[in-house]
């Protein structure tokens, strides 16, 4: 399946990629509104992690064995079978926060402001070419096959 | 004569007509027929320049350089005179016979002179004689103001004059003349009005080119030659083409297809994939870049052992060639060839870049050694059209 | 985003008012924020505040002395002349065909800008025995471009890693050749050796065998446009464990290259080391020497020609720098246009021409600029500034603090992050391939159909507004001749 890869060497920390993230998965879609009007914020799904000048955008890796898959007890989380990502289903979500505990590399989020568990990346399905892919400045992430 | 004396420079450009032939078995013929050729291609020019050259046209003087120069007073004639008797011994001095030709008007003093170099002085310069008698002509036409030299060959000659081209072969009186090769052209200047020394051909020693087209590359090639001596005073883009066939055939004796391929060369990715000879077509273009003659020419080469008819690297003029037994012709147009030789053996369309050669075929004897190649003979293309039967 | 993108720290988010805050004196115009700004808040213009308008003490001048007397010290700047000379490119127009000759259509025609530098013979000798002629003389070792345009040399210290390799990447792709300037050169970047060209220069930064043996070509650095008579220098902090190494010099020490070649006090110490380097590498590649633009170039570039070098590279005084200062940069040599006439008609009244390739640099901007520059008798291009811009530059000037924000003249591993070499190098390829399709069209326009031929093809160059003198030493009619 196509997945997102990361390139650290390349990685400035602009954070661009959470910002558009950010918007992408509001409901207004627009920068401005998604910031200031809409209460509670969205949350971007991907994570910027920095040390130093190290530094690379964190985002659900789609696992071929999930934990968090196991872990679920509503089964809220799930794969889909068409592009093989594993999707958040959020009326399904309970809150119980198992998924974050047992994710190897700390990708879900929680939502505070909403309480449910913020969303995991979705590969932007629907979209294309996921946005933080689009808009990173510097190639840092790709999507691949693999 | 009028030239033009302009304090700047301003290049003359050659759209016109050309046509020429060789008997390579030394035949000579009238200059009658040459005059017959161009005049079916009159549409192409527009009367302001005409000329001829023939070969083997002074059988009795050929140990001499006939020297062909135009004056525009007493004056000029004096001065170059003295600077002739400096280091040549003029052996006979006349005027180049001519007749009242109508649409030749107001000619300029027109004297030939058979001279040959004078031996002490030579000897002291170090020079080859060659040499010698280049630098005389390009002082004359640099220093002497109304002055033109323009033939300086062995048993050879230029003639030339504002009008068109069978109007100067009449006022020259060619059809007395006898030679086995003939070369002439008739010009459409873009500038007016032309002058005398204007028309082609060119001549140096015993080149003689006539050209159709223009030269985009003028500017390079006149500094390239620039480099080794010669010096551009004419006015007219053809001059390179002179020059640079003495600097390569003269001077650096490379062999006749090797200097068209100097001045038209195959494009790189050609190169790139010769089998054979792709290091030496290489090293060619490498080495005389400043000699690639650019933009549409179709020109002939005349010289004592030959004739040579070349098209740009695009063929972006016409030539035509025709064999007829031991005849070679090569014109602008079929026209031309069908006047004076209405069944030829065969009529093709020579390539791009590559050269048509017609040569005598006695020995070479003298010592003037045009060195040639023994690649298989170029000119047995494919025919576009044959014609067998009797001419 | 900002915030974290600026070296300079221009911006700063406060928490407390959750506001970002800009402090506009240390802004030096490098677009950072700008281009990166998601919702394009940003812009950036002149700060306003105007001294009274004095055409001879202007801001500028004023804003100078405050600073030398506050310091004491040298003005230091980057990149090239940036006072208003006059640019003599803008006053040469070109020719087009019409009528009496066709133009061509490179989109349907053959266009050839191939080109090859190096030292070439007067004349060919030919063997006849045999069925066909060969070649008896060997050709001098030449550099094969497939485009006249080269990129300038740059060193490694002076930009990052990261732009080396967007060079020789693109470099390589293009058939071309890139300068690693006196940085010495990466070793992770020998693979990249035969399209590159080493520089000897007077500090010998990183000369040992397998720097002379990886190259294509060798350049002795006597001069640079943007700072003739000086050597290079790389400020301390640009001095990193890298460069040190690449370079053989303590890490952290300001890399001071001195003013002459100490063992090049005369032009037959030059044809020494020519000529070592020439028995050093066995003969196999060319030699080029480069100098900057000054008044006897004329004569210096004969004088070197004779002692050996293939490869003539002149540099103009709009050549860039990493860091020069401010008062040589600005004052000291001549413009390229006059040089490379005079070189070019020098060389060829003494009949030397085809002895050496002439290579020019110095502040070509466009496909335009390289193209007169060929008129003119040039057998090549570099360019330095404008492959800088390709790549992201913004021209602040600021390349000596080592801050480049946008990775290019930096070698803080957080900023030269900022340049991806994949990104970079294909902006570099779209570049030369656009100039190089341009100077097609207008070669096809005046009816040539080969590089060969523009060559020092004077006639294809008019002036407008230049004195007579001016066009004399061009070699250049008026317009309307």
């Amino acid at each position: 399946m196509k997945r997102i890869f990361i390139k650290e060497e390349f990685c400035i920390g602009c954070r661009l990629c959470e910002i558009y993230c950010l918007v992408e998965h509001s409901n207004s879609k627009d920068i401005i509104k998604a910031f200031k009007k809409e209460n509670p914020r969205p949350l971007p799904r991907i994570i910027v992690e920095e040390k130093g000048y190290l530094s690379f955008g964190l985002q659900c890796r789609h696992c071929g064995e999930p934990p968090c898959l196991e872990a679920c007890m509503s089964g809220a989380l799930h794969r889909d079978e068409r592009t093989g990502a594993i999707l958040h289903n959020r009326d399904k979500c309970v809150g119980c926060w198992m998924c974050i505990m047992v994710c190897p590399y700390g990708a879900i989020k929680r939502d505070i402001n909403g309480k449910k568990v913020a969303s995991k990346c979705d590969l932007c399905i629907g979209r294309g070419l996921p946005i933080c892919v689009e808009k990173c400045p510097n190639q840092a992430l790709i999507l691949k096959e693999g | 004569m009028t030239r033009i004396n302009r304090k700047w420079f301003e290049k003359d450009i050659s759209g016109c007509s050309l046509t020429g032939f060789i008997c390579e078995d030394g035949k000579r013929v009238s200059g009658e027929t040459i005059i017959r050729s161009i005049a079916s291609m009159n549409e192409r020019s527009n009367g302001l320049g005409g000329g001829f050259a023939g070969y083997g046209i002074y059988p009795e003087m050929k140990e001499f350089y006939a020297f062909h120069i135009m004056f525009d007073d007493g004056g000029a004639k004096e001065e170059t005179e003295k600077i002739l008797n400096e280091s040549l011994i003029i052996e006979l001095q006349e005027k180049i016979p001519t007749r009242k030709a109508k649409g030749i008007h107001n000619p300029p003093l027109l004297m030939r002179y058979f001279a040959k170099v004078d031996e002490n002085r030579l000897f002291e310069r170090e020079i080859s004689e060659e040499d010698h008698i280049i630098e005389t002509v390009m002082k004359i036409n640099t220093s002497v103001r109304g002055a033109y030299v323009f033939s300086s060959g062995k048993n050879m000659g230029a003639f030339k004059a504002l009008g068109f081209p069978d109007e100067v072969g009449r006022f020259y009186r060619l059809e007395e003349y006898e030679g086995y090769i003939w070369i002439g052209h008739g010009r459409f200047p873009t500038n007016t009005p032309g002058w005398w020394g204007g028309a082609h051909p060119f001549t140096l020693l015993d080149f003689a080119v006539v050209h159709n087209g223009e030269i985009s590359s003028y500017g390079i090639n006149k500094r390239y030659l620039e480099m080794f001596g010669y010096r551009c005073t004419l006015m007219t883009d053809t001059e390179v083409m002179a020059y640079l066939f003495d600097l390569l055939l003269r001077r650096h004796r490379l062999p006749v297809e090797i200097a068209c391929m100097a001045l038209a060369p195959p494009a790189w990715r050609e190169i790139d994939y010769r089998d054979g000879d792709m290091e030496l077509a290489k090293a060619i273009r490498i080495t005389y870049g400043g000699a690639l003659v650019n933009g549409p020419f179709a020109i002939l080469l005349g010289h004592k052992k030959g004739l040579i008819g070349l098209n740009d690297r695009l063929k972006l003029r016409p030539l035509v060639a025709a064999r007829k037994e031991n005849t070679l012709y090569i014109a602008s147009e079929e026209s031309g060839i069908r006047e004076i030789c209405p069944f030829p053996d065969r009529v093709w369309a020579p390539k791009a870049g590559e050269p048509v050669m017609g040569w005598l075929k006695e020995e070479y004897s003298s010592e003037f050694e045009l060195p040639r190649t023994r690649v298989p003979d170029r000119e047995k293309p494919k025919s576009v059209y044959s014609v067998s039967g009797v001419c | 985003m900002c915030v974290r993108q600026c070296a300079f720290e221009g911006h700063s988010y406060d928490p407390e008012t959750d506001e970002v805050i800009s402090r506009e004196e240390v802004c030096v115009g490098c677009h950072r924020c700008v281009t990166l700004c998601p919702t394009n808040a940003l812009t950036v213009r002149r700060n306003p505040l105007d001294f009274r308008p004095n055409a001879n003490w202007t801001a500028w001048a004023i804003r100078n002395i405050f600073k030398q007397a506050e310091t004491g010290g040298v003005l230091l700047t980057g990149m090239g002349n940036d006072r208003p000379y006059p640019i003599y490119w803008d006053h040469l127009l070109l020719n087009a065909s019409q009528v009496t000759n066709p133009s061509i259509d490179p989109l349907r025609e053959p266009m050839e800008l191939r080109t090859y530098l190096g030292r070439k013979t007067e004349r060919l000798e030919l063997d006849y025995r045999g069925e066909t002629v060969k070649l008896k003389t060997q050709l001098p070792p030449q550099l094969k471009l497939e485009t006249p345009i080269l990129f300038s040399a740059m060193s490694y210290g002076a930009i990052s890693y990261n732009a080396c390799e967007s060079l020789a990447r693109a470099a390589e792709a293009l058939g071309i050749y890139y300068n690693t300037g006196e940085g010495g050169l990466h070793p992770d970047l020998y693979k990249y050796g035969k399209n590159t060209i080493v520089q000897v220069a007077s500090g010998r930064f990183g000369v040992h065998k397998e720097y002379l043996d990886t190259a294509a070509a060798i350049e002795i650095k006597i001069g640079q446009g943007a700072k003739p008579g000086i050597g290079g220098h790389l400020p301390g902090e640009k001095v990193v464990e890298e460069v040190s190494k690449t370079r053989m010099i303590p890490k952290g020490t300001d890399a001071l290259s001195p003013a002459p070649q100490h063992d090049i006090y005369s032009i037959e110490d030059l044809r020494m080391l020519i000529f070592a380097l020439k028995e050093a590498t066995r003969y196999t590649k060319p030699i080029s020497v480069k100098i900057a633009a000054v008044h006897n170039s004329a004569a210096i570039a004969s004088g070197m020609v004779r002692a050996g070098a293939d490869i003539i590279a002149i540099d103009g005084f709009r050549g860039g720098t990493g860091a020069a200062p401010m008062v040589i940069r600005d004052n000291v040599g001549i413009p390229i246009e006059f040089a490379l006439a005079s070189v070019d008609q020098r060389l060829r009244d003494e009949g030397i021409r085809h002895q050496a390739s002439i290579v020019v640099a110095g502040g070509f901007r466009n496909s335009a600029d390289i193209f007169k520059a060929i008129a003119l008798g040039a057998d090549a291009v570099y360019i330095g500034t404008s492959a800088l811009i390709a790549m992201g530059c913004h021209m602040c000037q600021k390349c000596y603090t080592g801050k480049c924000n946008w990775g290019i003249a930096t070698q803080d591993p957080y900023l030269s992050k900022r340049l991806n070499p994949e990104i970079a190098s294909e902006r570099l390829i779209n570049l030369i391939h656009a100039w190089s399709h341009e100077i097609k069209e207008m070669l096809g326009g005046m009816g040539i159909n080969a590089i060969e031929s523009l060559r020092g093809n004077r006639l294809a160059l008019r002036g407008v507004g230049l004195t007579d003198t001016e066009l004399e030493i061009l070699g250049v009619l008026p317009a309307g001749r």
